[in-house]
């Protein structure tokens, strides 16, 4: 075999190599990007619908305060876990584990002061048969169910993006062009039954 | 030596995949078991696609017969679809979240319009839940939701009557959504004239007219065949799909040709849902 006819061969086995690679990885970044999108995208929807629960929340007071003289202790709970939900935001390009546990933390605490305001409201007839009270608390009702289903979608988006980029090979290029594996956002203790808060007060 | 590292190197390789493939079953388990918390299979997408699904034999058949008969005849000349179904058990599964990827998932409605609206029932659990897709939200509220399946459903439900009670339901919902809903189908159908839709018809035009132009100046350089009957042929091709185009459906597709069943000329549209609705039971 002459020199020449190795080099050819060596310089064809680099160029196809070179090849193989590039297609590989160009179609596992794209594909990478978009799934990440998606799943980013996936998050504005649970923030959002969180947004829509805590604006309800903050018309609930409202009417509670108005028609009612209602225990303090219970709406002072609510309003403080409101406000603390409010502030902690997380935004779609930096998903870190701990700002959506923090996130989780702070949405599920007012999950908690809520539902303890609706069983005092028990005690309250005027305010269950308040219209306000009764559209607020089908909207609430609703809303739970946007955010379950919210997060079902982020954590199914984040599955789909997880799974590309822990295929073999893939995973081999994910470290490489900075694809790093996406945290769901597990339903915390308890809070995967907030929206079996009891709303029926028939 | 060069044999024995490549031969390393292949191991190596396999291994490599071994990991990987073993990590992708365990990460496959760890899904599993995540989405185990949806108990409960949700039907696949049927081949007739029609507004009733009786799945738990609450509705005599002429009965089913009325209401689809109501609510298909509606969806053809609004493109809304209303969609009742009903289960024997949602084995422990929270009937909203369920009933919106059902209905997400069959794409009740027209896509973009998300103009669907889910009616579950489930007979064991003695629950019900209405889900709007996210264009009927504005008309069909969480709030009107819950008045519907507690003022309207509830009672007929607890006597039996469960066809008054879907019977019922579903005029409220069509009640609520009549004269102010589908202003785009109604703007289509009117002669207001849309200038976004000519845009590709009149660049259409302006290309003809170019390659008339050209083909007439080109005409003396000879190739004298290609001159005429290609472009009047052209011409045809494209003002005849210029015309489909200014014509702009604002009906899913056409007639989906179901045989003998009927169900919704076009079927299901993909409409989206986002969760919206209410819950109740009897």
């Amino acid at each position: 075999m002459s020199k020449n006819l190795k080099r050819g061969i060596i310089a064809g086995a680099i160029v196809l190599i070179g090849f193989i690679f590039y297609s590989m990885t160009a179609g596992f970044n794209n594909e990478a990007v978009t799934l990440q999108e998606n799943a980013k995208t996936a998050w504005s929807n649970v923030e959002s619908s969180y947004q829509r629960r805590n604006d309800l929340i903050g018309n609930l007071v409202k009417t509670v305060q108005g028609a009612a003289d209602f225990e303090r202790k219970t709406l002072t709970e609510v309003i403080e876990a409101r406000a603390k939900a409010t502030s902690v935001n997380v935004d779609a390009g930096n998903l870190s584990p701990e700002k959506i546990a923090a996130f989780g933390e702070a949405q599920s605490g007012l999950s908690s002061a809520l539902s303890r305001l609706l069983v005092s409201v028990e005690r309250y007839p005027d305010l269950k048969a308040n219209q306000n009270f009764l559209n607020l608390q089908a909207q609430l009702e609703g809303t739970e169910n946007r955010i379950n289903v919210a997060r079902n979608r982020y954590n199914e988006a984040v599955g789909n993006y997880n799974i590309l980029i822990r295929k073999f090979p893939n995973k081999l290029f994910a470290g490489m062009f900075g694809f790093d594996p996406m945290t769901r956002y597990e339903a915390e203790a308890g809070a995967e039954n907030a929206p079996d808060v009891d709303f029926n007060f028939n | 030596m060069k044999k024995e590292i490549q031969m390393n190197s292949q191991t190596k390789f396999q291994k490599d995949s071994m990991t990987g493939l073993r990590k992708l079953f365990t990460l496959g388990i760890f899904l599993v078991s995540f989405f185990g918390l949806a108990q409960k299979d949700i039907p696949p997408v049927p081949d007739v696609e029609k507004a009733v699904y009786d799945y738990a034999d609450m509705l005599s058949s002429s009965e089913e017969k009325a209401l689809r008969q109501k609510l298909e005849t509606y969806a053809d000349t609004t493109s809304t679809q209303i969609v009742i179904a009903t289960v024997a058990s949602l084995n422990g599964e929270y009937i909203a979240t369920y009933a919106t990827e059902w209905a997400q998932k069959w794409g009740i409605g027209q896509k973009g319009k998300d103009n669907g609206a889910f009616i579950l029932v489930s007979k064991n659990d003695r629950k019900i839940t209405i889900q709007n897709g996210y264009g009927l939200e504005e008309y069909l509220t969480d709030y009107n939701s819950k008045t519907i399946i507690d003022q309207i459903m509830q009672p007929e439900f607890k006597r039996g009557n469960f066809y008054a009670g879907f019977d019922k339901a579903t005029t409220a919902i069509i009640d609520l959504l009549a004269g102010n809903f589908d202003p785009d189908a109604l703007r289509n159908k009117s002669s207001k004239f849309d200038f976004k839709k000519l845009i590709p018809f009149i660049i259409i035009v302006i290309f003809i007219i170019i390659a008339i132009a050209r083909s007439r100046r080109g005409g003396g350089r000879g190739s004298g065949g290609r001159r005429s009957s290609p472009d009047l042929f052209d011409i045809l091709v494209l003002s005849s799909l210029g015309g489909r185009h200014s014509s702009g459906g604002s009906f899913g597709g056409s007639s989906g040709g179901f045989g003998g069943g009927g169900g919704f000329s076009g079927g299901f549209g993909g409409g989206g849902f986002g969760g919206g609705g209410a819950v109740g039971g009897w």
